[in-house]
C-alpha cells in the first residue's frame, strides 16, 4: 500500500505467524501490518509456501478405518459456507482486520481516558496477552515504561518518536523486556496505535497505577 | 500437524481439514498458490480453531486483479515450479537446519517453547532459523 514504510516485522514474528504459534494479540497487529506493508506481505506469502513445501516433505500418518465415513458425515453436516465470501477490504481508516475486532470504523471505537489525554480501547486479552487501541495527543509522551515480555506497536495514524527512532504509519515497534523507553507523539493530529503485549493484563491493578499516572504498556 | 494432540484429536481435526478442503476446493486459486500451500494453510488454520481455540486475524484480501477469470496457464505453471524449487531448497539445507525449520512448522511451538524444549539458547534457535531462511531465499533467487 505504500513504500514509506521502515519499521518491519522481524523473521521471526512472521515465521511464527505463518505455523500458528503466535498469540492472538501479536496475530492481529501482524495482519494489520500485512494489509499496509507489501513487503512483509510478500514474505509471509512466501512462509505460507515454506510450510506447503515442509507440508509437502513429511511422512503420512495412518487414519483409522473409520475416517473415510467420519469425513462424509462431517460434510453433509456441512458448516462451511458454499459461496465465496466477499472481498475483505474496509473503506474507512481502519483496516479490514480491525474492524472486525472493534466492530466498525474509527467512530465506533469505545476510548477510555487514561490520563494526560491519552486513551485507550482494550480490543481482546486472553491468557496469552492483550491488545489495544492508543491515542496520544500530540506532542504528549507516554511516560518512561518498560516492558514485562514483548510489546509490538502498530502506528495507523500520526507519529510517535523514542530512542530507537521515528515511527510513522504502518510502521511496526518490536520491544522486549530490555527496552526502556519514552515514546513521544508528534505534534499535530493525534498519534493512534495498536498495541499488543504478551504480559498478562491485570485489571485490577489498573485504576491505582492510573493516578501516579503511570501507563503500563 | 498434531502439535502434541492426542490421536482423536488430531484426527477429528484431520477430518474437519479434508472436509473443508472439498467444501473450499472452488475458492482455490492455482495461480496465488501451490496445493501444498493451500493445504497447510486450511489445516493450520483448522489447528489454531480446534486446539488452540484460539484465533489468527487475515490481513485485508489483495486485489488480484482478475476477477472471476480463469486463472492464466503461465501463473499456475509459475506457481507449480516455484513450489518445486522451494521443495528441493528445503531438502538441500543443512540437517540441523532443516530440523528447525520442521519443528516450527510442525511443533505448533513459538521460538521461545522451542528453546525450552531443545535445550539450546534461543538466541541460536533464531540464529538458525534466520540462517536456514537466508539460504532458502539464497537458493530460490539461483534457482
Amino acid at each position: 500500500m505504500t513504500n514509506t514504510i521502515r519499521h518491519h516485522l522481524s523473521d521471526e514474528i512472521l515465521m511464527d505467524y505463518a505455523a500458528g504459534g503466535l498469540p492472538e494479540a501479536f496475530s492481529l497487529v501482524v495482519a494489520v501490518h500485512l494489509t499496509m506493508c507489501d513487503a512483509c506481505r510478500a514474505q509471509a506469502m512466501a512462509l505460507d509456501a515454506l510450510g506447503g513445501a515442509v507440508l509437502d516433505a513429511t511422512d503420512v500418518s495412518e487414519l483409522s478405518d473409520g475416517a473415510f465415513e467420519a469425513t462424509i458425515a462431517k460434510l453433509a453436516m456441512n458448516s462451511e459456507p458454499r459461496t465465496a465470501p466477499p472481498r475483505r477490504v474496509a473503506r474507512g481508516v481502519l483496516p479490514a482486520p480491525l474492524v472486525d475486532y472493534v466492530g466498525g470504523d474509527i467512530s465506533s471505537v469505545r476510548w477510555k481516558s487514561v490520563g494526560k489525554g491519552v486513551k485507550q480501547s482494550i480490543l481482546m486479552a486472553d491468557r496469552e496477552g492483550s491488545v489495544r487501541l492508543l491515542r496520544i495527543p500530540g506532542g504528549v509522551a507516554v511516560p518512561d515504561h518498560g516492558h514485562r515480555g514483548m510489546e509490538l506497536t502498530l502506528v495507523l495514524q500520526g507519529a510517535f518518536a523514542d530512542e530507537t527512532g521515528r515511527f510513522g504509519p504502518g510502521d511496526v515497534e518490536i520491544a522486549g523486556e530490555d527496552l526502556e523507553h519514552v515514546p513521544v507523539a508528534e505534534q499535530g493530529e493525534d498519534c493512534i496505535c495498536l498495541a499488543a503485549t504478551d504480559a498478562p493484563l491485570r485489571f485490577k491493578a489498573i485504576l491505582p497505577r492510573l493516578a501516579q499516572p503511570l501507563l503500563r504498556i | 500437524m498434531k502439535s502434541g494432540a492426542s490421536d482423536a484429536v488430531a484426527e477429528d481435526c484431520a477430518q474437519d481439514v479434508m472436509a473443508t478442503l472439498w467444501q473450499k476446493a472452488r475458492l482455490y486459486d492455482p495461480a496465488k498458490a501451490s496445493v501444498a500451500t493451500w493445504v497447510f494453510t486450511i489445516a493450520r488454520n483448522k489447528r489454531i480453531d480446534v486446539i488452540r481455540k484460539s484465533r489468527r486475524p487475515e490481513p485485508e484480501d489483495l486485489d488480484w486483479g482478475a476477477g472471476d477469470d480463469a486463472p492464466d496457464q503461465a501463473d499456475i505453471y509459475e506457481a507449480e515450479e516455484e513450489a518445486k524449487e522451494l521443495g528441493r531448497a528445503l531438502q538441500s539445507l543443512p540437517a540441523a537446519q532443516k530440523a528447525l525449520i520442521e519443528r516450527a512448522f510442525w511443533g505448533d511451538r513459538s521460538h521461545g517453547e522451542l528453546a525450552a524444549e531443545t535445550g539450546l539458547p534461543l538466541g541460536t534457535i533464531k540464529s538458525r532459523i534466520r540462517l536456514a531462511l537466508d539460504r532458502l531465499r539464497r537458493e530460490m533467487v539461483k534457482g
